[in-house]
């Protein structure tokens, strides 16, 4: 898939008809094992998926039809998760673009030491997904050892909130966000960079005050950028697992992703698993389909 | 409406002085070009006219009243930018509509003024088109449909055609004359383009580093030139400068003449050299003659000259139209 308007590009380079073919050729090997990287498992799901195939039961094979699926949304956990799979990614998508857009607009403002602030802003970026949720909950969001409880009692509070046993899906959607909010507003901020100084003067010249240029000028012009972060993050975020296994709320707060993990890990439905995960990529794709369309008719008109 | 003031104003980006301290007045309905070469601070006064960059010190008014600290929307001026600095998200329609619509001016009013302002320049077709669909002309004409539509006390161009092709631009040019002579609104423009300062203007003001060298009318800028400076900015073929003798002879450093005030011939003449290139347009053919100690002076001469390369020429100025100017370079009346 990743090859394909590369190919375009290089078609109109390379002039000669040989020089395509040489071309085509030259780029088999990495269409090839693109293919198969995202093909040959993408195949196997969906074969598991209509198989049972369960690791405590090995003797009931053959196919299940729709089973599998069938009982993926019987499962109890299902429109649960369904539900916390939705939260979370649009909770930390609003999050992201509102905030980046926010931090962008800052970080375009001369200031001194601009460039190091840009700089550290990427680093929770580089964070392993375990290890800031391992932190968030045990040093910022621990209701005896963490920073936020050292607040509250400053402020008087006997009894800080316990993030993650009271509030497990926000305090993960705080702990995606802060991940997730440096790589939304540093697209945004390049955004910002590339728009037109003399768009500003020519707006300030119409009697458009911050607010309506904001609205009038930057807004639309962040309208692609904003598309692309929303995207991006909802694929990405639709696999979030890592913090809610660390947070340990699985069974609270869980996630579409984390119920195919434990149909497979506590289950051992291979079978189920493959259906969940299924239905997890046409959900990613509807949700995502949904959210760039809003934004590009709301933003860009 | 519309007799802009500048009063002893003064700008500097942190040490750099560019407008060491200007005087001008712009009377209504005038039409004002800012020439001089790159770098010498044009732009930055329509930006500080514009309101867009903020004076180090002295005082702008437009009709009396005084500006200097208003908003650029609070002037009541019209800019239209070298890259015409159009919305590119926005149809033509809401490009035009849009200083109207943050004034708060009702629908229908809008919509009244933008029919208009397109019929005027014949926009009505692209209405509905982005700016990124149109000609580099027809963007012209959206930034110009812009800036009338709020019937602004003065208008002011910067280099509005700089990026257009050279038939274009003898279009354009017409069409801003034109438009000037129909809404008689003050304009103030600024080129780098001898034929548009010297076709457009009711006033030129030669710039350099910041310093006004003359303001005048255009046949007073080439008839009569305060300095050297001037003199060399104004007309071309550039002026020729002579420096030597023949400037002695007529009390002065230098004397200048114009191309088109040198008469040549192959037997006599003040003047003896040898054709160089010679440039042929055809209606005027371009001499560009060495005169040995005098240097490469460029001759003017109408119509069809028969010299070629390397011929032996005698050159003599119009003696009434020869400019002398002093050490420093201001003329001798
Ligand atoms: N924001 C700024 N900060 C510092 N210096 C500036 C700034 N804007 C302009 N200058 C300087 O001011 C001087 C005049 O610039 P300006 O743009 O007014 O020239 P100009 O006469 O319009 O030139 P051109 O004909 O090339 O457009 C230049 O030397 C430029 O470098
Ligand atoms: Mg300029």
């Amino acid at each position: 898939m990743g090859g394909l308007p590369r190919w375009h590009i290089l078609s109109g380079i390379m002039a000669t008809r040989q020089a395509q073919v040489l071309g085509r050729w030259a780029l088999a090997p990495a269409v090839t094992v693109l293919a198969a990287w995202s093909f040959v498992p993408l195949a196997l799901t969906i074969y598991f998926a209509f198989l049972r195939y369960n690791l405590q039961d090995p003797d009931n094979t053959g196919w299940a039809g729709f089973s599998n699926f069938y009982y993926f949304f019987k499962d109890p956990y299902f429109v649960k998760d369904l539900i916390n799979t939705v939260l979370l990614v649009a909770g930390t998508i609003v999050t992201t673009v509102v905030g980046g857009t926010l931090l962008a607009l800052l970080l375009d403002q001369p200031f001194w030491g601009r460039g190091i602030v840009r700089l550290l802003m990427i680093s929770p970026f580089f964070v392993l997904p375990t290890v800031s949720a391992l932190v968030w909950k045990n040093l910022i969001m621990h209701p005896v050892f963490g920073l936020f409880a050292g607040i509250q009692r400053f402020f008087g509070s006997h009894e800080p909130l316990d993030w993650f046993g009271r509030l497990p899906l926000f305090s993960v959607g705080i702990v995606v966000s802060w991940q997730w909010l440096p790589y939304a507003a540093l697209i945004l901020l390049t955004a910002l960079q590339s728009l037109d100084e003399e768009q500003k003067d020519a707006s300030a010249m119409d009697g458009a005050g911050p607010l309506s240029y904001f609205r009038y000028i930057v807004l639309p012009h962040l309208a692609r950028p904003i598309t692309v972060v929303i995207l991006i993050e909802t694929i990405f975020l639709l696999n979030t697992f890592a913090e809610i296994k660390v947070g340990g709320i699985g069974g609270i707060a869980g996630n579409l992703t984390y119920l195919v993990f434990s149909q497979l890990n506590d289950a051992t439905d291979v079978g189920m698993a493959a259906a969940g995960g299924l239905v997890a990529v046409v959900l990613a794709n509807v949700v995502s389909a949904f959210l760039v369309r809003l934004v590009g008719k709301n933003l860009e008109a | 409406m519309g007799s802009i003031t500048l009063k002893n104003v003064r700008k500097a980006f942190g040490d750099t002085v560019i407008i060491p301290g200007l005087d001008l007045a712009i009377a209504d309905g005038e039409f004002v070009v800012f020439v001089g070469p790159s770098g010498c601070g044009k732009s930055t006064l329509l930006r500080l006219i514009a309101g867009l960059e903020d004076v180090t010190s002295g005082t702008i008014s437009i009709d009396g009243e005084d500006v200097t600290e208003a908003a650029p929307a609070k002037r009541g001026l019209s800019m239209v930018f070298q890259s015409y600095a159009l919305y590119p998200h926005m149809s033509v329609y809401n490009n035009i509509a849009f200083p109207l619509k943050m004034a708060k001016m009702d629908k229908a009013a809008i919509d009244a003024k933008v029919q208009t302002a397109a019929a005027t320049l014949n926009l009505t077709q692209y209405l509905q088109r982005r700016p990124g669909q149109l000609s580099g002309g027809q963007r012209q004409r959206v930034a110009i449909g812009r800036a009338i539509v709020r019937n602004p006390r003065a208008f002011l161009f910067d280099e509005p055609l700089s990026n257009l092709d050279a038939a274009l631009r003898v279009g354009m040019r017409l069409e801003i004359g034109e438009l000037h002579h129909k809404l008689g609104t003050t304009m103030v423009y600024v080129t780098h383009d001898q034929v548009e300062a010297m076709t457009l203007a009711d006033k030129i003001v030669v710039l350099n580093a910041g310093v006004i060298e003359q303001v005048g009318s255009p046949l007073e800028l080439y008839k009569s030139p305060a300095n050297q400076f001037v003199a060399g900015f104004i007309g071309s073929p550039k002026m020729n400068f002579v420096t030597g003798a023949p400037a002695v002879n007529r009390n002065a450093a230098t004397i200048g003449v114009r191309p088109e005030h040198i008469k040549i011939s192959k037997d006599t003449g003040e003047w003896a050299g040898t054709v160089g290139v010679a440039e042929h347009l055809g209606s005027d053919t371009f001499l560009h003659v060495n005169a040995a100690a005098l240097g490469t002076l460029t001759v003017r001469a109408e119509g069809e000259v028969s010299v070629s390369y390397g011929d032996r020429v005698f050159l003599t100025p119009d003696l009434n139209r020869i400019h002398r100017f002093d050490a420093n370079g201001v003329v001798i009346r």
